[in-house]
């Protein structure tokens, strides 16, 4: 024991340099996995990973930690499935313990019909080559006894994806901050985007609050901010950008042994390991940067959850916050070119690009060194919008859009 | 909690109205390309900042209106009429 003295730095803070091959913009979980893949597997070693804040500190920092993938359309489920297995090893891939939890997502059927569609949805999922099972709701009553199957919307079954659950999100920031640093990445934190610097549609540079500096290749995902940087780079985005809430109870014994999740009553709720419920629903309905979240919609998440296990009503609420979730029109994400020449995107998320990370930076990685979308994202491209090649994944929050 | 001022029923909860998107949004001629098409269907201006938008006064009137609303602060700068175009004083206000 060492009573917390002599920790060395977990990752290097050097200065900006005039020049880099690559350059990420935002270091949440998305930049820097790109950055550590484009190290660790493209050879890439002059990259720099600017954020305006503190690594870490935006969506990263803010979700409620799932992951899972069980999604509807096999693009989707291809994507979100290499995530999960690339998650099954990456405490060992980053030396870093990232607390995965495989407690399973269990999401309820409220109606007859609601159980049909979810049979329907179960059985894609399982076309996908990913794991899904139909539960009676005795099974849920035994998987979650606190629960009440005969509330407002009676609980008719549910379907549970076993392999998906939950992590430690800034374990899984810092993890690939120190690995991403250790292959010589550039980490400059407090360091704000201004500007690009664009020649004859090809990006040469940034401007930045700490200068200009000089780029190859330079790659944006920066979610919640998704649709302001391409206006800085003269494009627009099928974006909307919504606050999404989250809150934390005071800390309890273990009594939740899954992901509880509805899209009828629109509320998820897993216990952390350290006691807290974590819990969340629907997203505040109009355009938001404001990163704090309104009161009918928090008052909404918690009826929901205190229908659905009237015990949590004794329980004082510790922290609500929210993050800004860019939502596009078919819920699936926007990855790869830009339309201008070596600006490369990663955006789009919604409210689910935690689960995304690894597969998020491991295929952006491949897109910026071989100037090529990775196959997992050729459907994910700004194009589709044009073209009409829509991914409509209603699977995408879990919860109903 | 916003609060609205409906032009016809007065300041409400938000919970009273229903968001209704981006206004001064053009539709194209029907000789539109596929990129002027699509950029009309899909694309938002979605600033960070002021945001021009209409609302509908659900459980109220039942009528819509436009706002003019800062998306960082939830100030709102205006409310006109739909139809209108934007107001000039909130033109000054935005900086994004």
């Amino acid at each position: 024991m060492h009573d917390h003295k002599g920790w060395p730095a977990a990752w290097r803070s050097p200065e900006l340099k005039k020049n880099y091959d690559v350059v990420i913009i935002g270091a949440g979980g998305h930049g820097l996995a790109t950055a550590y893949y484009l190290a660790k597997k493209h050879a890439v070693k002059n990259i720099a990973v600017l954020d305006k804040g503190w690594l870490g500190g935006g969506n990263t920092g803010r979700n409620t930690q799932v992951t899972r993938s069980n999604y509807y359309w096999p693009q989707s489920a291809a994507f979100f499935d290499h995530s999960l297995k690339l998650y099954e090893g990456l405490g060992r891939e980053l030396n870093f313990n990232v607390m995965l939890s495989q407690r399973g997502v269990l999401t309820l059927a409220h109606s007859v019909h609601d159980l049909e569609g979810m049979r329907r949805w179960a059985n894609a999922i399982r076309i996908n080559k990913v794991d899904a099972e139909i539960l009676t709701p005795a099974e849920v009553k035994k998987l979650v006894p606190m629960i009440n199957l005969d509330c407002r919307f009676p609980v008719h079954g549910g379907f549970i994806q076993r392999r998906a659950g939950i992590s430690r999100h800034d374990a899984v920031a810092w993890g690939f901050a120190r690995a991403a640093s250790s292959l010589g990445v550039d980490i400059i934190q407090q360091c704000e985007v201004t500007g690009f610097n664009i020649q004859s549609g090809r990006v040469t540079g940034v401007n930045t609050t700490r200068g200009t500096v000089e780029a190859e290749k330079i790659s944006f995902s920066v979610a919640g901010n998704t649709s302001h940087i391409a206006k800085m780079a003269g494009f627009r985005v099928p974006i909307t950008s919504m606050q999404l809430q989250a809150m934390v109870s005071e800390p309890i014994k273990p009594c939740l042994h899954t992901v509880l999740t509805s899209s009828v009553i629109h509320m998820y709720v897993s216990q952390s390991d350290r006691g807290e419920l974590v819990f969340g629903g629907g997203a505040d309905v109009y355009n938001s940067y404001a990163q704090r979240g309104g009161i009918p919609l928090l008052q909404e998440n918690v009826a929901a959850l205190l229908e659905l296990i009237p015990a949590f009503s004794r329980l004082r609420l510790m922290r609500q916050w929210a993050g800004i979730t860019d939502i596009t029109p078919d819920t699936t994400p926007l990855m790869g070119h830009t339309p201008v020449q070596n600006l490369y995107f990663s955006g789009g998320w919604g409210t689910g690009g935690y689960k995304a990370i690894p597969a998020g930076g491991d295929t952006m990685a491949y897109t910026i060194a071989n100037d090529r979308p990775h196959p997992l994202i050729c459907d994910f491209g700004l194009d589709r919008f044009e073209s009409g090649k829509l991914v409509d994944e209603g699977a995408a929050s879990g919860v109903a859009h | 909690m916003l609060r609205i001022r409906c032009p016809w029923c007065g300041t409400r909860d938000e919970v009273e109205f229903n968001f209704g998107g981006e206004s001064h949004i053009t539709r194209p001629g029907l000789d539109a390309d596929d990129a002027l098409w699509s950029d009309y269907l899909f694309n938002k201006e979605n600033p960070r900042g002021v945001h021009y938008e209409h609302w509908l006064h659900k459980y109220g009137c039942g009528r819509w209106f436009n706002i003019a609303r800062d998306t960082l602060t939830h100030e709102i700068h205006a409310v006109y009429a739909m139809g209108d175009p934007k107001p000039e004083l909130v033109e000054k206000i935005a900086g994004d």
